[in-house]
């Protein structure tokens, strides 16, 4: 039995984790280094949450994706040439700036704006995706926070699997303590999932549903709203790289054994 | 002059439907302390909500803080549930009029803070791993995956602050007679059930948050070996042995665990759960024992809070002798791994 779904995916961009981040201070707070050039990559948690929408919405036939994001312009569509060949959606940018230090309500309360003002939207179907934390700030509260403000109060957080049922409901499994699951059962939308990794491996690139996400993707990167994040009350007083730096020994002229033996030892001292 | 509430609930039994535990979980007890603490730096006054499905044994052992009890209790917190949890946190903070909430970051709390302040009209930061400050109060957290450190402020009340695991000393006392103000919530129509906890189906448990060292696999275990061929099964037996040897908890890098959706040789034990660095966890252990692994930095942040580092790689120029690792011994993880279980196990005979 189909049960068409109105999925929201929320994904920032992030920089390429292979980069080397510097801190600096600017007039607004702390930011990147350089951060304007820096290869970027789709979060890397959000990622899942849009290959695990657009899986589920190939299940369920008139079902639809929504892909928002928000960043600067320019990164979005950098980013988007990539990621549009992955999986099929509609994308709805957000023209912001880019970065882990601005503040998590405003980019909730910005990304809930524009939920709550998208096209053919069906609240009663709505599942909002996204990464149950970024890859910048990391603070695992903007989708949670979106959802709140939403009205949505079945949330869902570290999410690896979702399984519909035939009555619309799904269970799905969340990520606690001590390498388990929760397993739930819920109604049926709306719901927030914050995904983890789930289970699905990054799709290949296809040409095909690149070409097609495109021609809606420039459109739209066009007619992109720009929202300015306010700090409310947030002040950084510093940002700085960790200062500890190992002094390395490099064993290169030991046996197997004489290793395991030191290593033996180490692990049996107090 | 602040007000400072902390929030804490009771330990879940193994089985959650058959009720909960009645002891306040170890991230709670981190999170009394800190309240303890930041109420003492501040000259605040100091309440603890307490959620949990019968609230009289975790408010005994909270009864020398001295500090205001309050507590949500029932049937229906016995599940960590947003709907329930939520309305639980919200009722005790509003009864509290806090400035300044804390709370354990743990998952059940995790998934419901933003919301709560949100409700409150207040703000929230996470991953919180200390707090300081003379007149103000001074949070500490990471950015970009433990890369960044910085301190941050907030002058918006209430604030909420939820606490990292393993950044405060659990609160123990002697129990003794508590008051405690119970305070009703009125709860909506539920829609979710939590129906139990699901470990991964291999079969042997290799997640240990509570242990002491940590071994990490790499995709070395998985690749060609001096022979020309992969040891995938070999691979599996030697890290199986070493953590029943040891009681290690397992991590993996991201290439090690994606290899199974691309059908080339896994280690069968290993799931996303294991996965440590950028797009995993942030694990807590005294000792990391890294195998295989290039020691790069998507690797490395997840190794931000592991205090004694060793690596075993056949690459001199691995990223772990780059000031990441305090020793790493340029060797086959195969073989040193083999006698290092052999000598574990003469020692456990």
């Amino acid at each position: 039995m189909s049960n068409p779904l109105h999925i929201v995916v929320c994904a920032g961009i992030v920089p390429d984790p292979l980069q080397t981040l510097e801190p600096i201070t600017g007039p607004n707070g702390p930011g990147l280094k350089n951060e304007m050039v820096l290869p970027a990559v789709l979060d890397p948690w959000a990622a899942s949450a849009l290959y695990e929408a657009a899986n589920l919405a190939a299940k369920n036939p008139g079902s639809k994706v929504w892909l928002i994001s928000l960043g600067p312009k320019a990164k979005l569509q950098q980013v988007m040439m990539t990621v549009a060949q992955k999986a099929s959606f509609e994308l709805v940018p957000i023209d912001g700036p880019i970065g882990g230090f601005p503040d998590a309500h405003s980019t909730a309360a910005a990304l809930a704006d524009t939920i709550q003002s998208l096209p053919g939207l069906d609240p009663a179907k709505l599942l909002l995706f996204g990464g149950w934390e970024s890859a910048t700030r990391g603070a695992g509260v903007t989708l949670q926070l979106a959802g709140e403000i939403l009205g949505i109060t079945d949330q869902f957080q570290g999410v690896d699997q979702i399984a519909l049922n035939d009555d619309g409901g799904f269970e799905v499994l969340e990520r606690v303590e001590g390498g388990k699951h929760q397993v739930s059962v819920c109604a049926g939308p709306p719901a927030v999932l914050g995904w983890a990794t789930g289970n699905l491996p990054e799709p290949r690139n296809n040409p095909q549903t690149g070409m097609a996400n495109m021609r809606t993707i420039m459109p739209a990167l066009q007619k992109a709203n720009a929202a300015k994040l306010e700090a409310n009350g947030l002040r950084y007083l510093s940002a700085s790289l960790p200062k500890q730096q190992r002094t390395t020994s490099v064993v290169k002229d030991l046996s197997p054994g004489e290793i395991a033996a030191e290593l033996a030892t180490w692990i049996g001292a107090e | 002059m602040e007000t400072i509430l902390v929030l804490t609930y009771t330990a879940l039994s193994t089985d959650i439907e058959a009720g909960s535990g009645a002891a306040l979980t170890t991230a709670s007890l981190e999170a009394v302390t800190a309240g303890i603490n930041l109420a003492a730096q501040l000259g605040a006054t100091l309440t603890i909500g307490i959620v949990a499905v019968d609230h009289a044994s975790a408010a005994a052992s909270l009864a020398s803080t001295g500090a205001r009890l309050l507590a949500v209790s029932g049937e229906p917190f016995a599940q960590p549930r947003y709907v329930t949890d939520a309305a639980a946190c919200e009722a005790l903070c509003r009864d509290a009029r806090a400035s300044i909430v804390l709370a354990p970051g743990s998952s059940r709390f995790a998934r419901v803070a933003a919301g709560v302040a949100h409700r409150l009209g207040g703000f929230i930061d996470t991953h919180i791993t200390a707090i300081g400050g003379a007149e103000t109060v001074e949070a500490t957290r990471w950015f970009y995956r433990q890369r960044i450190e910085a301190v941050l402020t907030r002058e918006t009340r209430p604030w909420f602050l939820l606490l990292d695991a393993g950044t405060n000393t659990p609160f123990a006392a002697e129990p003794g007679p508590a008051q405690v103000e119970q305070i009703q919530v009125q709860l909506p129509a539920l829609r979710t059930t939590v129906t139990g906890l699901r470990a991964p189906t291999q079969t042997a448990q290799t997640i240990r948050p509570e242990a002491q060292l940590l071994l990490v696999a790499g995709a070395g275990w998985t690749k060609k070996q001096l022979d020309g061929k992969t040891h995938p099964t070999e691979a599996g037996d030697l890290i199986l042995n070493f953590l029943r040897l040891t009681n290690a908890s397992l991590g993996s890098s991201k290439s090690l665990v994606d290899q199974g959706s691309d059908n080339q040789p896994v280690l069968p034990f290993l799931t996303h759960l294991n996965q440590i660095g950028q797009t995993g966890a942030t694990p807590r252990h005294l000792k990391g024992l890294s195998t295989c692994c290039h020691g790069e930095e998507p690797h490395v942040v997840g190794w931000r809070f592991i205090t004694e580092r060793r690596a075993i790689s056949l690459d001199p120029n691995c990223g772990w002798t780059r000031g990441k690792a305090d020793v790493v011994y340029i060797a086959d993880a195969f073989q040193v791994i083999a006698k290092l279980n052999a000598l574990l196990e003469a020692n456990h005979a």
